[in-house]
């Protein structure tokens, strides 16, 4: 059984056609990150699953049934939002239990429940405070737990970790996964950060401008990308975009290559000149210019290399790709 | 930290001006109190000494108390301004909200309906409200003045609380709508506590002016059993004497109960919950 499936789904505002025949599926268990960069709709998609918008036309099944005309609350799914929206009024388990009241489940149901996610999620201690008094990091917590306890078809995370410091971030991003592993359920989770979706997706929907580019798991849309977009939003640093003319004369298409596939040879067809260079520890990130156009290099190991310089870079034919003047990939 | 805060010569100057402007701005409360405790006598040769041994005289109370059911007055001047601060309260959050949280077809132009009455006075159209209180037997009636004074209210309610919601965050609203509430708890439990403080601005705002009216009560009900507290004081003023001792005690008396109602308002004003809610 599919945990959501969308046909066709497209949603205007006004004459702003916002979302273009989406049509996807999610499993039962997946992990689904719609990423894209901002504008492209990824939230607006994710308001229409949760009901707080009316798709325009198409439609929307959760766990076989449609629910175009049913309320987010009787969807059954659970938002976790970026502003985590706690419910300033009441403390922790009172922002916990709310939703199970309004179920009108019985009281050992929603004891038992909540003890389970505060559990889960280490909020034991912190039960009986008020959101004004926990730090960024518990009220996300919270807002998971929220989430949890209603023990929903569905997971809807809406850029969850994007008010979180980096240190925090990575903690939480690992938490989810774990917590993924745990629950066992479906989960769509909303980003803009590529990082965030490589990491914890079974499966992405790349988005641009309202429309689905590729869905498919990390490693093949890295390693398969159907076009310049798709190529140039994941992998960071991102892909170099050359001309094919700088390196072979003639011909129209553009030439990919990730920077991690660029090595330094005294042979090279690349001659370039480099202009700044970041020393990771692990890593040299190398920007340099051939010609006009900026090309990155991601050499392994620590280089001494100094701006000014002039470099000769080679790579793979096989890691090369070729898109033409639309962007869609060739062969 | 600002440097200017920490400068005492600044620091004085600032408390200086404050004081100065506290000075001013009670005074005329207390000459009103000061001499509404003296004769009448008293009051015209030295208005600004505060009463003695001498001229000490509780005549004004005892006429106010005597003269009229004041304590009638004062409680019709209580129930209109309660009454119409709760409608234009309840009824401009519930449009406000409206105008801020659906889109509907001419939700803009209901707006700017809605606040158009900002800028124009309503005493305008005091013969038009007095004939349809004619007609519907509303005149000598509390109700006559509510009703008037709630849509004198409305106007500013409306645009200074619909302005406030759309700051309301819709993840909360979203969330409640997740969690099952209806829009009616949502409005209710979640966007009016966070929109108290313009709430009570509003309050203030309307407050004043209704207590201290006396064009309405003197068209729609001037009747003994509907007279309010500033109409009921005009008796003490006449065209050729006026009795000031009972004047005096009349406003001092009128004074405290908008005293009151300020204090509950202006400490919503100042306490904030919002913290924690979002972000």
């Amino acid at each position: 059984m599919t945990a959501l499936t969308l046909t066709n789904v497209n949603k205007s505002f006004g004459n702003v056609h916002v979302l273009k025949d989406i049509t996807l599926e999610v499993e039962e268990g997946e992990f689904v990150v719609f990423v894209g960069p901002s504008g492209c709709g990824k939230s607006t998609l994710l308001r229409v699953i949760a009901g707080l918008e009316d798709a325009s036309s198409g439609e929307i099944n959760i766990d076989g049934q449609q629910v175009n005309l049913v309320p987010p609350s009787k969807r059954g799914i659970a938002m976790v939002f970026q502003s985590y929206a706690l419910y300033p009024h009441l403390s922790v388990r009172g922002n916990m239990t709310l939703a199970l009241k309004q179920e009108r489940q019985p009281k050992a149901v929603i004891e038992e429940r909540v003890a389970k996610a505060s559990r889960m999620l280490n909020l034991e201690p912190y039960l009986d405070r008020y959101p004004s008094e926990l730090s960024g990091g518990q009220r996300q917590r919270v807002a998971i737990g929220r989430a949890i306890v209603r023990e929903p078809k569905l997971f809807l995370f809406d850029e969850p970790l994007s008010n979180l410091d980096a240190a925090l971030r990575m903690n939480t991003r690992i938490e989810i996964a774990n917590l993924h592993r745990a629950l066992d359920a479906s989960m769509i989770y909303v980003t803009h950060d590529q990082t965030e979706a490589m990491t914890l997706a079974d499966k992405i929907v790349v988005l641009r401008d309202g429309r689905v580019e590729q869905i498919g798991s990390p490693m093949e849309l890295y390693n398969n990308p159907v076009n310049q977009f798709v190529a140039g939003f994941l992998g960071s640093p991102s892909m170099n975009f050359l001309p094919e003319g700088l390196l072979q004369g003639g011909g129209q298409t553009t030439i990919g290559i990730r920077p991690e596939d660029l090595f330094l040879s005294d042979d090279g067809p690349l001659v370039a000149r480099v202009s700044h260079v970041e020393k990771l520890g692990g890593d040299t990130n190398v920007i340099a210019k051939v010609n006009d156009h900026a090309v990155t290099a991601r050499l392994f190991g620590q280089h001494s290399i100094s701006e000014g310089q002039e470099l000769r870079f080679a790579y793979a034919a096989d890691k090369a790709y070729r898109f033409d003047t639309e962007g869609h990939r060739l062969g | 930290m600002n440097k200017a805060r920490h400068n005492p010569l600044n620091t004085a100057a600032m408390h200086g001006a404050l004081i100065l402007y506290t000075l001013i701005a009670l005074f005329p409360v207390f000459v009103i109190l000061i001499n509404s405790f003296k004769s009448r006598r008293a009051i015209f040769r030295e208005p600004l000494a505060l009463p003695s041994a001498d001229s000490f005289s509780l005549v004004g109370y005892e006429t106010v108390m005597k003269q009229g059911d004041f304590f009638l007055y004062f409680q019709n001047s209580m129930i209109v301004t309660v009454a119409s601060l709760f409608f234009v309260l309840l009824f401009g959050a519930m449009a406000a909200y409206a105008l801020s949280e659906y889109r509907f077809k001419g939700n803009l132009v209901m707006g700017l309906y809605l606040a158009l009455g900002i800028m124009i006075p309503i005493r305008i159209g005091t013969v038009a409200i007095l004939e349809m209180m004619v007609a519907t037997g509303l005149v000598n009636t509390l109700w006559a003045l509510i009703l008037v004074y709630t849509a004198q209210g409305l106007p500013l309610a409306v645009f200074i609380l619909s302005e406030f919601m759309r700051q309301v965050s819709d993840d909360l609203k979203n969330a409640g709508r997740i969690d099952g509430l209806s829009e009616y708890t949502i409005f209710f439990r979640l966007v009016l506590p966070l929109v108290r403080p313009a709430m009570a601005t509003v309050a203030v705002f309307n407050m004043i002016p209704i207590w201290n009216d006396l064009w309405f009560p003197l068209i729609l009900a001037p009747a003994e059993e509907t007279k309010t507290l500033t109409l009921g004081s005009q008796v003490f003023i006449g065209q050729f004497v006026t009795d000031w001792n009972a004047v005096l005690s009349a406003l001092s008396m009128a004074i405290l109960p908008v005293l009151v109602l300020y204090v509950i308002f202006s400490r919503q004003l100042i306490r904030g919950i919002t913290s924690g809610a979002v972000k």
